[in-house]
C-alpha cells in the first residue's frame, strides 16, 4: 500500500471522470472497466492495491465496485472524493435505465434486442476471465495464496455453494494465516 | 404506487442491501420474493425481463434495481429502490476505507489484504465460470469466448469492440 505520508491527491472533478468513464463503460459488469480505469489508464493504483480494496469491497455489504468506488475516492479526495466518485459512478446509469424503463414500457422484450444480449453476454463473461488472470499475476509465488484461490474457486464455482457461506468460512481462515505475513 | 407503499419497498430494500455481502446478484431471491410473491406489484416475466434488459446498461450490476423501481413507480420508486444501496456504502464503507488509509500498517489491516486478495481472486474465477457456462450452448459460444480471452490480453484493444462484435454475432445467430 502507498504510504499514508504520500500527498498524491487527486481532484474531485478528475475522480467524478474517471468513474463516469467506467459506469459508462461497464456493460456486463463494472470490475474489468474499473481495473482498465484505474490501474492501467490513470494508474491511481496498482494491480494488488487494487485486489485489496476490491477484496475489502467484497467483505462489506452492496455492490463491491461501488464499495471500491468510495474507498478509492475517499484515499485521493477524502469523503468529497468518495462523492464525487458516486456521482459519477451511479448517475449516469440512472439517467440511462430511466430511458430504458419508457422503452420497455413501450416495446416490451424485442427478440433481436435479447439476442444481441446473449452474444453480448459471452463476451462479458470471458472479459471477467481475463481480469481474473490478469489480477492473478499480481499474487506471491508461494503455494498458500494459490490455495485459496483454488478453494474459493471450486467451491463457488464447481460445487456452486452459497457466496456468504464460503466467504464466510474462508475469510477468516484467510486472515488468521496471514496474521504475521510481511513482505 | 402510493406513498406508504413506496416507503415500505424503501425500508426494504435498506434491509436487503445491509445483508447484500457478495454483491448485487446475492439479493435477487429476496427483491422477487418481495415484489413478486409477498406485494404482487408485478409479474414473474416482468421481473426476468427487467433484471435481463438492466444486463445491457452501463453501470453496476446493482442497476436491475433501479430498473425495478422505475417500472413500478418512475422516479419516486428508482429512488426508493436505488438511494438504499448508497447507505451501506457511505457508512460501513467509509469506515472500513478510513480505518484501512489510517492505519494501513496495522498487522489486522495488512491480514485482511492479503488474505483476503485470493479469495477474491477465485471468486471472480468462479463468476466467469458460471457466467461462461450459463451463456454459451455451443462450442461457437467458446470460440468467442477464447478469442476475446486472446484479444484482451495479447492486444490492447478497447474491449467495447468486442462487446459490439458480440452483439452482432448474437443478432446474427453465431452464438
Amino acid at each position: 500500500m502507498r504510504p499514508n505520508s504520500d500527498p498524491s491527491r487527486i481532484s474531485r472533478f478528475a475522480l467524478f471522470l474517471a468513474f463516469s468513464r467506467i459506469s459508462l463503460s461497464s456493460f456486463g459488469g463494472a470490475m474489468f472497466w474499473a481495473r482498465r480505469e484505474l490501474v492501467e489508464r490513470q494508474r491511481w493504483l496498482t494491480d494488488r492495491e487494487f485486489v485489496e480494496l476490491l477484496s475489502l469491497g467484497q467483505l462489506l455489504p452492496g455492490p463491491n465496485v461501488l464499495n471500491l468506488t468510495v474507498m478509492v475516492g475517499y484515499r485521493f479526495g477524502g469523503w468529497k472524493g468518495a462523492a464525487a466518485g458516486i456521482a459519477g459512478f451511479l448517475g449516469w446509469p440512472c439517467l440511462v435505465v430511466a430511458g430504458m424503463g419508457v422503452l420497455y414500457q413501450q416495446y416490451g422484450a424485442l427478440p433481436e434486442v435479447q439476442r444481441a444480449l446473449a452474444g453480448m453476454s459471452i463476451v462479458a463473461a470471458a472479459l471477467l476471465l481475463t481480469n481474473a488472470i490478469k489480477l492473478s499475476a499480481a499474487l506471491p509465488r508461494r503455494w498458500q495464496p494459490w490455495l485459496f484461490v483454488l478453494l474459493a474457486f471450486v467451491f463457488v464455482g464447481v460445487l456452486r455453494w452459497p457466496l456468504i457461506w464460503v466467504v464466510a468460512g474462508l475469510s477468516p481462515w484467510a486472515v488468521w494465516i496471514n496474521r504475521k505475513e510481511s513482505d | 404506487m402510493d406513498r406508504r407503499d413506496l416507503g415500505a419497498l424503501f425500508l426494504h430494500m435498506l434491509a436487503l442491501w445491509f445483508v447484500a455481502i457478495g454483491g448485487p446478484s446475492t439479493i435477487v431471491p429476496g427483491i422477487h420474493r418481495y415484489l413478486v410473491e409477498v406485494r404482487r406489484v408485478m409479474t414473474n416475466a416482468e421481473f426476468v425481463e427487467l433484471y435481463t434488459l438492466a444486463q445491457v446498461a452501463p453501470g453496476p450490476n446493482a442497476m436491475y434495481v433501479a430498473l425495478l423501481g422505475w417500472h413500478l413507480a418512475g422516479w419516486a420508486g428508482m429512488a426508493a429502490t436505488t438511494i438504499p444501496i448508497l447507505v451501506p456504502a457511505l457508512t460501513l464503507t467509509l469506515l472500513a476505507g478510513h480505518l484501512n488509509e489510517r492505519y494501513p500498517n496495522a498487522p489486522i489491516a495488512l491480514a485482511i489484504r492479503r488474505g483476503l486478495a485470493p479469495v477474491t481472486i477465485g471468486l471472480m474465477f468462479a463468476s466467469a465460470t458460471v457466467l461462461l457456462r450459463g451463456v454459451n450452448h455451443d462450442w461457437r459460444g467458446y470460440l468467442l469466448t477464447l478469442l476475446t480471452v486472446f484479444l484482451v490480453l495479447r492486444k490492447s484493444l478497447n474491449p467495447l469492440w468486442l462487446l459490439a462484435a458480440g452483439a452482432l454475432a448474437g443478432i446474427a445467430g453465431l452464438v
